[in-house]
């Protein structure tokens, strides 16, 4: 595990809600759809922080506000000592530099009528300054050599490729400005099990090549303990635990993270019984319309009348050392979940 | 293919780019031609596009017709020995006469020539046809492509826009419009024709635009820091032309039709000007009693938007990647 250095990116109680309107011409507010509710976290230089939660929870929308994509509700991302929200001009390229994103879908996110030596090249032509003109395909080049790709194939279109070669493509785009954070957002879930673990591997030996940030958004645990250092566990928009990987899969806490845990599938026929299977009831509540005090209180077996009353802060407890959001943390081992 | 091979070929060995794997002795022939870098030319778009197009026979025959109708609307005289313009080779006694070895498209209900008069109709028609084709094209596709885009405001004035303009009768307007500016042969059908005709481009270029607009290679190009002209021009307009392209080149057939039925009530253009839309217009009348004048401009016409549409969907297929 490499040691945390600086921070390189702040996150402060981030929130966005998107509008809920109603009518046609005279539109109104009726309501909001909290996607991400007050998420605070740090990036530290060269660590891989994995973001789990299941589909819906806010994991994409927090990789947008944080790629500058959509604009916050409230909260800051400070990079650099300034708010990224509030860079102009110069400052804001500069940002835009050095935070990249690994995008979901190889399939949508390379434009079909451009080759490859475009698509990667075209952050060249976005910041001229990177690389000069006559120096942009040798660099391409290097950059598709980088990601394991055929730098012969230049010229080709991305429906020439699999999915894992164009998640290639995407990850070689990503890295042409040499950012210092790039953003993942579920790079490997629209990949079969064998290129995830390329693409993974892919990603780990450019980290250690580039001292590159992550942070690695995924809904697989298996896929988020392989790569990161840290790892943050999100439910209906706001952080229930983060801690390093071996504190959030060794000693769960939050009865989410325990219960995400015991879902995971065990490939061993003789421990699937012994194990104790949590099994949540009910739905993950409409976050246009959150449950009072703590939000996973609606279908967590400990809920008492304080969890309605007082959303619980996500703050190092008694049970083990590391920040979680439970009025009632406490630690149960990775043996008796993975049985 | 082959001849860009040689070319790189050739200028790769003096160049700092020769591979340094291949033999530093070896200056054969051969070798040269074969192995590096293969693809040292410059793919692009447009490039590939033309590459493909060239390969490409429906281009070809398609071309190939539009450009003699180009020429005959150019130099009518070289196609035609009588000059339809000539009132002298009328001859009324022959009135509706059927298609002979002198007159091979017979004769119309003065006694003119039809072939002389499809001949020296084109230039008319195919002017009214393409400016009214290319004008709408240019106007329909940035005012649909920036509704679409940008949205909100932006796009709910132009959507209303466009919904005033369609909301107005097509042939009163054009009715209108030809009869007091009263401008010199085709101009006033082009006008009405134009004005009245772009909103079907706009609205097909509008939904396209907004098909692509959420597209995640739109947010990657946006996360690189790339303008928002910079995304439209390169990333969302590109893969949004083609049904406005089918469109385009379907409406050919649309507005030279369009042109006729400006003739046939007498707003548009008038005789002494010769076209196909006013030969098939006067041809209607006597439907019962001579068939050819009717059939051979009528033929002239779909002859003429065929080869457009073709070229359109060459084109169309020339610049999607994923067909070739």
């Amino acid at each position: 595990m490499p040691t945390h250095g600086e921070t390189v990116l702040e996150v402060r109680d981030l929130v966005k809600h998107f509008p809920l309107t109603q009518g046609v011409v005279f539109r109104r507010q009726i309501g909001a759809v909290r996607a991400v509710d007050g998420v605070s976290f740090d990036l530290h230089k060269g660590e891989t922080l994995g973001i789990v939660g299941e589909s819906g929870c806010g994991k994409s929308t927090l990789a947008k506000l944080i790629m500058s994509l959509e604009k916050p509700t409230s909260g800051t991302v400070t990079w650099r000592g300034q708010d990224i929200y509030g860079l102009k001009g110069r400052d804001f390229a500069q940002m835009r530099r050095s935070i990249q994103m690994v995008m979901q879908d190889p399939y949508a996110s390379l434009n079909p009528r451009m080759t490859v030596g475009d698509i990667v090249g075209e952050p060249y032509e976005i910041h001229p300054e990177v690389a000069p003109k006559g120096d942009r395909r040798r660099r391409v080049q290097e950059l598709l050599d980088l990601v394991g790709l055929n730098p012969e194939h230049i010229n080709r279109y991305p429906h020439q490729f699999s999915g894992g070669q164009r998640q290639r493509i995407g990850i070689a785009r990503g890295l042409a400005l040499r950012p210092e954070i790039i953003v993942c957002d579920e790079p490997v879930s629209a990949l079969d099990v064998s290129v995830q673990a390329q693409v993974m591997n892919l990603l780990d030996s450019l980290q250690r090549d580039l001292g590159l940030s992550y942070i690695f958004i995924a809904h697989d645990l298996s896929v988020v303990r392989h790569i990161s250092d840290r790892v943050a566990v999100m439910y209906l928009g706001s952080m229930v635990e983060i801690g390093s990987d071996e504190a959030i899969y060794d000693h769960p806490t939050h009865p989410y993270t325990q219960a995400l845990l015991s879902a995971v599938p065990v490939p061993d026929p003789t421990r699937r019984n012994s194990r104790e299977r949590i099994l949540l009831t009910g739905d993950v509540p409409s976050p246009a319309n959150p449950p009072s005090g703590c939000r996973f209180r609606t279908r967590c077996w400990k809920a008492q009348d304080i969890c309605a009353k007082e959303p619980p802060p996500l703050v190092d407890r008694a049970a083990h050392a590391h920040p979680s959001a439970c009025h009632f943390a406490e630690e149960k081992s990775a043996q008796q979940l993975a049985g | 293919m082959t001849d860009t091979n040689v070319q790189t070929g050739a200028g790769g060995i003096g160049d700092k780019a020769a591979v340094p794997g291949t033999d530093p002795a070896g200056e054969l022939g051969p070798v040269s031609t074969q192995a590096p870098l293969p693809e040292e030319r410059r793919a692009s778009l447009a490039a590939d596009a033309w590459r493909e197009l060239r390969r490409s026979p429906i281009f070809w025959i398609s071309s190939a017709i539009i450009a003699v109708y180009v020429a005959i609307a150019i130099a009518p005289g070289l196609f035609s020995g009588i000059d339809a313009y000539d009132t002298n080779q009328c001859d009324l006694s022959q009135s509706l006469a059927g298609p002979s070895g002198e007159h091979w498209f017979g004769r119309d209900f003065q006694g003119c020539d039809v072939y002389a008069n499809i001949i020296y109709g084109t230039r008319n028609s195919l002017a009214v046809g393409f400016i009214v084709v290319f004008a709408t094209f240019l106007i329909g596709t940035p005012l649909g492509a920036v509704a679409g885009f940008y949205g909100g405001l932006t796009d709910s004035i132009l959507s209303r826009i466009l919904d005033i303009f369609n909301g107005i009768p097509y042939f009163l307007a054009g009715l209108i419009i030809l009869v007091t500016l009263d401008l010199p042969s085709i101009w006033g059908v082009v006008l009405a024709l134009t004005l009245f005709g772009w909103m079907s481009t706009a609205r097909i270029a509008r939904s396209a635009v907004i098909s692509v607009r959420d597209a995640d290679f739109v947010s990657a190009a946006r996360s690189l820091g790339a303008t928002r002209l910079r995304i439209l021009l390169r990333h969302v307009m590109p893969n949004a032309l083609a049904p406005v392209i089918v469109v385009t080149t379907i409406s050919l057939g649309g507005v030279v039709a369009a042109e006729a039925t400006y003739s046939f009530l007498g707003i548009g253009v008038k005789p002494p000007t010769i076209s196909w839309g006013l030969q098939i217009a006067d041809a209607q009348q006597y439907w019962g009693r001579a068939r050819h004048i009717l059939f051979f401009p009528a033929g002239a016409l779909s002859l003429a938007v065929l080869s457009f549409i073709l070229l359109g969907e060459a084109v169309r297929d020339a610049l999607d990647p994923k067909l070739r």
